[in-house]
């Protein structure tokens, strides 16, 4: 469960007051909203990478609120990716991993349980600078499910994707939400997104979480 | 002419779509030749002057002077000296750059912009002023303690008019220098690679050393090409703070000047082309190292 209470964000001239919102525990709700409204100051703000200026961030009912983003243990996909670009796609996946200290075995059944997932089999050994947007996508996704978070915050993720790479992505992270019971926050402003994937709907709109609502599951 | 009658019998003879074709297929009435003229005249110029500069050294010198040269032991101790003290000062500038030059590049804190002017003070000091501002932090009594009395007698490790004053005031230069390269290098490397390092599991180290230390690979070696040459070049601070005592304190900097004041004039040329050839080769080496083959 991701829970904002009240929460007060002032970066410069730009400022969000008052904000509070709900995603419960395996849901995927979608944060929409006009273009430098703060969607994406909200996520950074969620883990953790944006000091708040008031109020709560919780997660699964545990106040995180002044922790680092390295203990919060929430998945993050930039709207860049923001690949590693000395790493290959193997150490990507097992980067997190590595950093939780876990065994070699069991670091390689993961990598090869997300590579088949996210269908990157085959591109394992190689470097990231040169894969395809959609490839380069299904990595950052991979990196950030690796260690299991139990919340994932996507930053309109498939924004730069063409039509079908887009669709295929969208049965991909409906497959991986279902899969892995994820808290899922999207942010996007592509409403056929919002529609394919939301199982709840925000709207982040004038400094104001303007509307929130409850959509039947699509699929 | 020809094709300006070419396009206006096309416009009457034909419709204009027809006529845009035509168009299309007549040679270009401007040349790129007067661009190519002008910037590598103007490049030419600067590269004539160091080959020319290169060659009168090469003409004016014989092969004789230069074995002679080479052959004096003084000449010789100044060549290790050289060699070893322009490389642990540009391996120190390196261990210093990377962390001022990622700081000043990540994080704006209090009194970074009087960080940022401090380090390049030494960039725009003049050299002797530099040797001479070392010469007196060493040697100024503060209430009976003094630096360099302090360092040599309880220490046992003297500076001033020592080896280790030649490194320092290399080092103070070529650091400032690499600070600078070191910072260009971490502007340009996106920091939203830390970030979601940290949202990973990395503390504000591990994501500096596992992700933007990697990424500074060829700025490193940049960092360290650039602090060499800059304390091989380095004169007029030795000159002040190390002294130019020969077998002791004598680099081929100091080396050109002793020779050309006691007027050995083609020793110093000899001297000066051992340099050029030092320093080619090891801009070569980490020019290699770093893009691979030049191209």
């Amino acid at each position: 469960m991701i829970e904002l209470r009240e929460i007060a964000i002032r970066a410069g001239k730009f400022s969000l007051d008052n904000i509070s919102m709900v995603v419960p525990s395996g849901q995927y709700a979608v944060l929409m909203g006009p273009t430098g409204h703060g969607k994406t100051t909200l996520l950074e703000s969620i883990c953790g990478l944006r000091k708040i200026a008031s109020g709560r961030v919780l997660i699964h009912g545990v106040d995180v609120t002044n922790w680092s983003p390295s203990d919060r243990e929430i998945g993050y996909v930039p709207q860049d990716l923001a690949l590693f670009p000395t790493l290959s796609v193997r150490e990507h996946l097992s980067f997190a991993l590595r950093l939780r200290k876990q065994s070699a075995i069991q670091i390689k059944h993961r990598v090869d349980e997300l590579a088949t997932m996210l269908g990157i089999t085959h591109l394992l050994e190689r470097g990231v600078t040169r894969l395809s947007g959609g490839e380069a996508q299904r990595v950052a996704l991979g990196r950030a499910l690796s260690f299991r978070p139990p919340v994932l915050l996507l930053d309109e993720p498939l924004s730069a994707l063409d039509e079908t790479t887009r669709h295929e992505m969208h049965s991909l992270l409906r497959q991986i939400q279902q899969a892995s019971q994820v808290t899922m926050l999207h942010v996007t402003h592509n409403s056929a997104e919002a529609e394919a994937l939301a199982d709840r709907r925000f709207v982040l709109e004038g400094g104001k979480i303007q509307s929130s609502s409850t959509d039947a599951k699509f699929m | 002419m020809a094709t300006q009658e070419l396009a206006t019998m096309s416009s009457n003879d034909v419709g204009s779509g027809d006529d845009q074709v035509k168009r299309l297929g007549q040679p270009r009435k401007r040349s790129d030749v007067p661009f190519f003229l002008v910037m590598g005249g103007l490049s030419s110029c600067f590269i004539l002057l160091i080959v020319l500069m290169l060659a009168a050294d090469v003409l004016f010198t014989s092969f004789a002077d230069f074995k002679t040269a080479v052959a004096k032991p003084e000449i010789q101790a100044a060549f290790k000296l050289t060699v070893m003290s322009c490389t642990v000062a540009a391996i120190l500038s390196l261990l210093v750059a990377i962390p001022l030059g990622y700081l000043l590049s990540r994080y704006r804190f209090p009194g970074r912009w009087i960080v940022d002017t401090l380090v390049d003070i030494p960039l725009v000091l003049p050299p002797l002023v530099l040797g001479l501002s070392l010469l007196i932090l060493f040697h100024l009594p503060i209430f009976g303690w003094e630096l360099e009395r302090w360092l040599r007698d309880d220490v046992g490790f003297g500076v001033t008019y020592q080896w280790p004053a030649v490194i320092l005031a290399q080092f103070t230069v070529s650091c400032a220098f690499a600070v600078r390269t070191m910072r260009v290098t971490f502007d340009q490397i996106d920091p939203r690679a830390e970030d979601v390092a940290r949202t990973l599991g990395c503390t504000r180290s591990q994501a500096f050393l596992l992700v933007a230390v990697p990424q500074s690979a060829r700025g490193m070696i940049a960092a360290v090409t650039v602090a060499w040459a800059r304390a091989l070049g380095e004169f007029g601070p030795i000159l002040v703070f190390a002294g130019a005592t020969r077998m002791r304190t004598e680099v081929l900097s100091t080396t050109v000047f002793l020779e050309l004041s006691v007027g050995e004039l083609n020793s110093a040329v000899a001297v000066s082309l051992i340099m050029v050839m030092i320093a080619a080769i090891v801009l070569l080496i980490l020019r290699l190292l770093g893009t691979g083959p030049a191209t």
